[in-house]
C-alpha cells in the first residue's frame, strides 16, 4: 500500500472509531439519566448536560488505556486496520437500529459483535478465542441484569420500609438529591470506561499504520476528540432510549431512581475492581427492573423487558453479521475503494435511520409522556408529529403520577392495614 | 481465567454489591428519617397543600429533631458521602478499565 492510501485508510479508521464514539455517548446517557429525567429530579436538558460534562470529565480522569481492542476475544495477529473498520461499522449500526427502537443495549458488546465478525469473515474461526467470547461477553451479559435487580430491589425494598409514613415532599426532595448524586457517579464511570475504548482504538490504529512509536502514549488530541464526541453525543441525548429506561420499563418515582443509580454505580465499580467487568447497560436497566420488583405496588413492564432482552441477545450476531458483511464488502472491492465504499454505505446508513427517527421524533419535549404499552410504548405512541406536547397531555401525566404516588402508598398501608386504602385514592382524584 | 464462569469474583461481586448498593440507598433512606421524625409526626397544612389535598400535608414540622438524631442522621450522610468520595478515588486512580 502506498503512502497516500494508507494515510487516507487511518483517516477513515480514525473518523470511524469517533463517530462510534459518538453513537456510544448517546446510546448511554440513558443508563445515567433516565431516572432522573422521569422523576422530574432534574429537566432533561439539565440531565443530559449534566451527564455530558461528567462524561467529558470523565475522559479525561483516568488515563489507563490499553491499545487493545477485544482483548483475550480475537486473536490479536488477526487484527488489521481493515478488520477494525469493519467492526466499527458493524458497531455504530447496531446501536442506530436498537436507538431507533428505543432498546438499550450494550455499546460495547455491539463493539466486539463487529470486530468479532470482521475477523471471522478475514481469518475464519481459528482468528477467535470462543471461551473468551463466552467468558468475557455472554456469561456477563447473563449475570449482569441478574445481579443488579437483586441488588436494586433489595435497596428500594429497604428504601420503601425506611420512609414509609413519610411525607411524600420531603422524601422526593431529599432522594431527588440523591438520585443526581448516584447518576452523576455513573455517568463519571461510563466517561472514564467507555471514551478509553475509542482512545484505545484510535491509539492502535495509530500504531498499526506507524503514525506514532508502538510505545507512544494516548496523543493529546485522540483524548480530547475522543472525550469531545462522546460528551456531545450525550448532550444530544438518546431520548428514545432515555424514555424506554425512564418510563417504559418500570414506573419510577425518586426513591426508585436513587436506589437504582445507586446499585448501577456500585455494581459497575466493585465488578471492576473485583475484575468481572460487567456491561454498563446491562447493570443499569437491571438496576431499573430491579427497583420496579423492590418497590411495592409498582409496576415493571415485562413486555418491554422481554424485547430488550431479545436486543441484548442479537447485539452479538447482529453486529456480527454487520462486521462480516463490511469485511466482504472491503475485501470484495479492494484496497482504499472497498473502505470508501463500506464507509459510503455506513453514512447512508445512519442517514436512512435518522430520517426514520424522524417519522415518530422523541426528544426532551416529549421524552417523559406517559407510556401506552397497548399502542408499543414510545415507537407507536400518541406522539405528536411537531414533537410539542400539548399542555393538556402534560397535566394529565401529572395526574397519572400522583396517581401511581398513591397507589404505593396504599399498597405499603395494605401490609400494616393501618389507613383504609380505597377512599385515600378517591380523594385525590 | 480458569472455566466458563469466575465463581469467586462473581461471589464478591454480588456480596459486596448488596452491602454497598443495597446498604448506601437504605442509609440514605434511613438519615432522611431521623431528620424528618417518625410516621406520627406532626403536620401543618400550608397554602401550597391546601391547594392540592390535606392528605399531602404540608413540610413535617418537629419542634426541633434531638441531638442523638442529629448526630445519627449525619452519620448516615456521612458514611454516603465517603462511599461515593472512594468511588470517585477509585475512578481517578484508574481502577475502572
Amino acid at each position: 500500500m502506498s503512502r497516500v492510501t494508507e494515510t487516507l485508510l487511518l483517516v477513515l479508521v480514525v473518523v470511524t472509531a469517533l463517530a462510534f464514539d459518538f453513537t456510544n455517548g448517546f446510546h448511554d446517557t440513558g443508563n445515567a439519566m433516565a431516572t432522573s429525567i422521569a422523576t422530574r429530579a432534574l429537566k432533561p436538558r439539565t440531565a443530559v448536560l449534566l451527564s455530558a460534562v461528567l462524561n467529558m470529565a470523565g475522559a479525561f480522569l483516568s488515563l489507563a488505556v490499553a491499545a487493545t481492542i477485544a482483548k483475550g476475544l480475537v486473536d490479536a495477529g488477526a487484527i488489521s486496520l481493515e478488520v477494525v473498520f469493519a467492526g466499527l461499522v458493524g458497531g455504530i449500526v447496531w446501536n442506530l437500529v436498537t436507538w431507533l427502537f428505543g432498546l438499550p443495549s450494550s455499546s460495547s458488546h455491539a463493539l466486539v459483535g463487529g470486530v468479532v465478525g470482521s475477523v471471522l469473515a478475514a481469518v475464519g474461526s481459528s482468528g477467535v478465542l470462543w471461551s473468551g467470547v463466552v467468558a468475557k461477553v455472554l456469561v456477563p451479559a447473563l449475570l449482569a441484569p441478574v445481579i443488579a435487580i437483586g441488588v436494586a430491589a433489595v435497596g428500594t425494598f429497604l428504601v420503601a420500609r425506611l420512609t414509609r409514613g413519610m411525607a411524600e415532599d420531603v422524601t422526593s426532595r431529599g432522594f431527588r438529591w440523591g438520585q443526581v448524586g448516584s447518576a452523576s457517579l455513573v455517568s463519571l464511570a461510563h466517561g472514564t470506561n467507555d471514551a478509553q475504548k475509542s482512545m484505545g482504538i484510535i491509539l492502535l490504529a495509530l500504531i498499526t499504520a506507524g503514525a506514532v512509536p508502538a510505545d507512544a502514549g494516548v496523543p493529546f488530541w485522540v483524548i480530547f476528540s475522543c472525550a469531545f464526541f462522546m460528551a456531545l453525543g450525550t448532550y444530544l441525548g438518546g431520548w428514545r432510549i432515555i424514555r424506554t429506561l425512564g418510563k417504559g420499563l418500570v414506573e419510577i418515582d425518586s426513591r426508585q431512581g436513587m436506589a437504582a443509580e445507586t446499585s448501577s454505580a456500585a455494581v459497575i465499580l466493585l465488578s471492576s475492581h473485583f475484575g468481572f467487568s460487567l456491561s454498563t447497560t446491562h447493570v443499569a436497566t437491571g438496576s431499573i427492573m430491579g427497583s420496579g420488583i423492590g418497590m411495592p405496588g409498582a409496576k415493571v413492564r415485562w413486555g418491554v423487558a422481554g424485547r430488550m432482552l431479545v436486543a441484548w441477545g442479537l447485539t452479538l450476531p447482529a453486529a456480527g453479521i454487520v462486521g462480516a458483511l463490511c469485511y466482504g464488502i472491503q475485501h470484495g472491492v479492494g484496497g482504499l475503494a472497498g473502505t470508501f465504499l463500506v464507509f459510503l454505505l455506513l453514512v447512508g446508513t445512519s442517514a436512512a435511520i435518522w430520517v426514520a427517527s424522524r417519522r415518530k421524533p422523541v426528544d426532551h419535549t416529549n421524552v417523559n409522556e406517559q407510556w401506552d404499552e397497548e399502542s408499543g410504548g414510545s415507537l407507536r405512541a400518541a406522539v405528536s408529529a411537531s414533537g410539542v406536547v400539548p399542555a393538556a397531555d402534560a397535566h394529565r401525566s401529572e395526574l397519572a403520577e400522583a396517581e401511581i404516588h398513591e397507589r404505593r402508598a396504599s399498597a405499603l398501608a395494605a401490609s400494616r392495614s393501618e389507613r383504609p386504602a380505597a377512599d385515600r385514592t378517591e380523594e385525590q382524584r | 481465567m480458569n472455566g466458563i464462569v469466575e465463581w469467586g469474583a462473581l461471589g464478591q461481586v454480588v456480596v459486596a454489591g448488596l452491602l454497598v448498593g443495597a446498604g448506601i440507598p437504605a442509609l440514605f433512606a434511613l438519615g432522611l428519617r431521623l431528620l424528618a421524625g417518625t410516621t406520627a409526626a406532626p403536620r401543618r397544612a400550608t397554602a401550597a397543600a391546601d391547594r392540592t389535598s390535606p392528605e399531602r400535608g404540608g413540610p413535617v414540622v418537629i419542634p426541633r429533631p434531638p441531638v442523638w438524631r442529629l448526630v445519627a442522621a449525619v452519620l448516615c450522610f456521612g458514611t454516603v458521602v465517603g462511599a461515593v468520595a472512594t468511588g470517585i478515588v477509585f475512578l481517578a486512580a484508574g481502577g475502572h478499565s
